[in-house]
């Protein structure tokens, strides 16, 4: 792992506890987790293990119970603030009423860039996620894939230091969902963005990855964290398609899996984590 | 092979269907509505039913051939109370929405008052209203179809404005928008075809609001007056022409609102 | 949320409902008592705000008190709120009737609609197109058309007619209303009957009509409004006695005088409509079970 100064992210005994009516529901329990700058972290864990959550709380918008969250060494409010991130969530939440070209313009505008320099952005993000005839098309012309592909467009759009994606390919096609995987490694290695992203693929997990970050429901925990890079498959980087054949790739796969499903059981599941 | 032609074949049904509706939709109208006209026609003659009782869709045709220049001034003269109305009654239900949504405690405190009105015959108000402002001023009968036009304005877009998204929510959060900028982005274009669907639901309401304003008394020139003129004077298909007139202005309200409605909602199918 | 939480909540909602009605008391009699007499005129002669003039606007107290005042000057004639009660209850009957004759109509309308495209496709413009004719148009003509028809020892009366009429507006938002909801079930759920072999009838009952429930409930207010409303105007138009539509109409001959005598009216026609919905609410209390979520429009 590469030395840093300043983490992009660093959550340290972070609780989440949502209470409605009288139930109370441990969505994150004691999670530390820290993600280095140009790092890229995937989550991955069954359904309603708090991942989102997790993301979220990284993101601000929403607030940890207990414990700490500092984004590139300041709290996460105030990166949200200084827009230190970029997001992109599970569905695309594309805003129907602007063109393709308009959504990926909305940061821009909202944060007071000039016209032609949103313009001129906007065309080259369209350019990157392959997109450019369509600029002018409104997202219900666009299928499902494409639409996730603006989204993440408009993520990339005030080149941040750090993306924040929740499950961003869940709607993609396999093979579309390979091609936005290799794009995303070029658009990372390009941009030297640190990513915390959110996947139910063992192997997308694993291909994009420097460390896999395998978690468990009820409480919400980290399980384990498994090295991929230092597993012998290199820095995220640098992944190819040829990656995908690796053994060390299947092994990574092979180790993500038993983590997942051959957990021990419930009760020593605690245990284990520690 | 099969699996091909098959699917072939659903396309050809997929399609068919499409090009049947749209002809069906309207060609089923126009035939249920010349099969009634025909009948009306048929009845009156074969019955002999006096003028009285209903007149004859011929003989309201040819009151209306004969006297299409005053049936146009009455609708335009009815239609201008109309539109101005449901323009100031519009205008009123969007800022009031949008003071509601912001502002909890007037949300709270324009219910009884919201309830009372939604409920009430608006043009029972119209004899106070004649009080206040005068008989020999339009401006009750502006108000009855701007009242009329207000609440279901109102309602719909308190509606709209707050059918926005989690994610989008979400993203303004993320942006660190602050409230005016997410009022600009997210809020208001949200809100902006509810405020259409509430103008379409009240647009023929204005109408026959601003009609029926007329009965209550004020300045003689719209078709409300003219409608009950015609039959007090015993000239039963010169009122129903005067009421085809009132029917077309009410449709013409009715469709351009809702023109206006599907423009702004193009885009929403996401 | 525990109930005392509810409780203070309804409170404060009362409370503050009662004060948006006094704050809109309060402006109407500011303006009456600082604004111009001749009234508020912009451009060049549209008036705006009304006359100020004691004749023109009474103050909301005059309003109040005028209902605890006798109606006429007849010795023994009844103060103006229980001749207003009276009118009310006498309206609220025929627009019950109206409301049952056009929950009836729209429900087999949408019915008829929602199992027949092309029952949908030929009657749901003349449905819509039906709302535009003004109803002081056909209110002379149901009445003639009533007075033709008497069969057995069934007469007909005014009340009758009145009663169509506001079935004439009632049964509006009910056919499109049921129809929406009718339609409303998921692809996958009428896909699911037709594979499970169901028919017709039985996927109405199953699976159709409960999920219509939620598109029914504000229909069924909304045609409960409506059918008060074409109540009213169909007694002034076939000139009723005995209701609040003729009271609005003979109260406002007397405004010269009596300016906020007009005004009882009007209340007992907003306590019919209060009283109308309320009753439409209660009813939906009890198909609450089925209305699980709100329609989105
Ligand atoms: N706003 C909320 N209110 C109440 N409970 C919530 C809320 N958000 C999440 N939870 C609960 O927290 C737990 C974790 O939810 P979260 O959405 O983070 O899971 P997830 O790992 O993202 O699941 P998935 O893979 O299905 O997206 C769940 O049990 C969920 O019910
Ligand atoms: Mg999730």
């Amino acid at each position: 792992m590469r030395a840093m100064t300043s983490a992009a992210i660093q959550v340290t005994g972070v609780h989440r506890v949502f209470t409605r009516k009288k139930d109370q529901v441990v969505a994150l329990d004691d999670v530390d987790l820290t993600v280095g700058a140009g790092e890229f972290v995937s989550l991955i864990g069954p359904s309603g293990c708090g991942k989102s959550t997790l993301l979220r709380l990284v993101a601000d918008l929403d607030a940890p119970t207990s414990g700490s969250i500092q984004v590139f060494g300041k709290p996460a409010r105030q990166a949200r603030l200084d827009q230190d991130y970029g997001i992109a969530f599970q569905q695309a939440g594309l805003l129907p009423w602007r063109t393709v070209s308009g959504n990926i313009e909305l940061p821009l505008a909202l944060h007071g860039y000039p016209k032609a320099d949103r313009r001129s952005r906007a065309a080259e993000l369209l350019e990157l996620v392959g997109l450019s005839d369509f600029a002018q098309h409104h997202p219900d012309q666009l299928s499902g894939g494409m639409q996730q592909r603006v989204a993440i467009a408009r993520a990339l759009a005030e080149r941040p230091r750090l993306l924040l994606m929740d499950e961003p390919f869940g709607a993609l096609d396999e093979m579309t969902r390979e091609r936005m995987q290799n794009e995303l490694v070029r658009i990372c290695a390009e941009t030297g963005a640190a990513v915390l992203f959110v996947t139910h693929s063992i192997p997308e997990a694993v291909f994009l990855s420097d460390r896999v970050v395998v978690m468990s429901p009820r409480p919400g925990r980290i399980v384990d964290v498994v090295a991929v890079q230092a597993g012998g498959l290199g820095p995220s980087q640098d992944r190819t398609d040829a990656v995908r054949d690796a053994e060390s790739f299947f092994h990574s796969v092979a180790r993500v899996r038993e983590l997942l499903h051959g957990a021990p059981a419930p009760g020593a599941r605690g245990v284990e984590a520690r | 092979m099969s699996a091909l032609s098959g699917q072939s074949a659903r396309d050809v049904r997929a399609r068919l269907p499409i090009t049947d509706a749209r002809a069906m939709s309207v060609v089923a109208p126009v035939v249920f509505g010349a099969a009634l006209l025909g009948l009306w026609q048929l009845a009156v003659v074969a019955l002999d039913i006096d003028a009285y009782v209903v007149p004859a869709p011929s003989d309201i045709w040819s009151e209306l051939a004969a006297n299409h220049a005053t049936i146009l001034d009455g609708a335009l003269s009815t239609g201008r109370n109309a539109l101005l109305g449901m323009l100031a009654g519009a205008l009123v239900g969007v800022l009031a929405a949008v003071l509601s949504s912001a502002v909890r405690v007037i949300d709270q405190m324009a219910v009884p008052v919201v309830a009372a009105l939604s409920v009430v015959p608006i043009v029972a108000l119209a004899p106070v209203l004649y009080t206040l402002y005068g008989a020999a001023v339009d401006t009750a009968r502006i108000l009855v179809a701007a009242l009329s036009v207000t609440i279901p304005v109102y309602l719909n877009t308190l509606r709209g404005l707050r059918q926005v998204s989690a994610v989008h929510r979400d993203l303004m959060t993320a942006y660190a928008a602050g409230p005016l900028q997410v009022a600009r982005s997210v809020t208001l274009p949200t809100a902006t075809p509810y405020v259409f669907t509430g103008l379409r639901i009240a647009s023929s309401l204005a109408v026959i609001s601003a009609l029926i304003a007329e009965y209550f008394g004020g300045p003689i020139g719209g078709l409300g007056k003219s409608i009950t003129s015609a039959a007090s004077s015993s000239n039963y298909p010169l009122a129903y022409a005067y009421v085809v007139g009132a029917i077309g202005l009410g449709l013409a309200f009715y469709v351009v609102t809702l023109l206006v409605e599907l423009w702004f909602s193009r885009h929403r199918s996401t | 949320m525990t109930g005392s939480t509810t409780l203070t909540r309804r409170v404060r909602q009362l409370c503050l409902g009662l004060l948006g009605v006094l704050l809109l008391a309060a402006l109407w009699d500011l303006y009456k008592a600082f604004g111009p007499e001749a009234g508020v005129t912009v451009g060049e002669q549209t008036l705006v705000l009304p006359r100020t003039t004691d004749l023109a606007m009474p103050h909301t107290w005059e309003m109040l008190q005028r209902l605890t005042e006798p109606v006429t000057s007849a010795r023994d004639a009844p103060s103006a709120l229980s001749a207003v009660l009276d009118a009310s209850g006498f309206t609220l009957g025929i627009a019950a009737r109206g409301w049952l004759i056009g929950v009836v109509v729209g429900l087999v309308l949408a019915l008829l609609m929602s199992r027949f495209r092309t029952a949908e496709s030929a009657l749901l413009p003349w449905v819509v197109l039906s709302q535009t004719v003004p109803l002081i148009a056909i209110a002379p003509l149901v009445r003639r058309w009533g007075s033709a028809l008497s069969f057995g020892g069934f007469e007909w009366t005014s009340e009758h007619s009145v009663s169509v009429i506001a079935a004439y507006l009632a049964f509006f938002p009910v056919a499109v209303g049921a129809l929406r909801g009718l339609k409303s079930p998921d692809r996958t759920h009428v896909d699911l009957m037709t594979a499970y072999g169901v028919g017709w009838w039985r996927s109405l009952v199953s699976l159709r009509l409960p999920s219509s429930v939620p598109f029914l409930l504000p229909a069924l207010r909304l045609s409960a409004a409506s059918a008060v409303i074409g109540t009213v105007v169909a007694e002034v138009s076939i000139s009723l006695r005995g209701g609040i539509g003729r009271m609005v109409v003979e109260f406002a001959q007397s405004a010269g005088g009596d300016p906020a005598k007009a005004w009882a009216p009007i209340f007992g026609a907003v306590l019919v409509g209060l009283v109308a919905a309320g009753a439409v609410g209660l009813l939906g209390l009890a198909l609450r079970p089925f209305a699980l979520t709100e329609p989105v429009r």
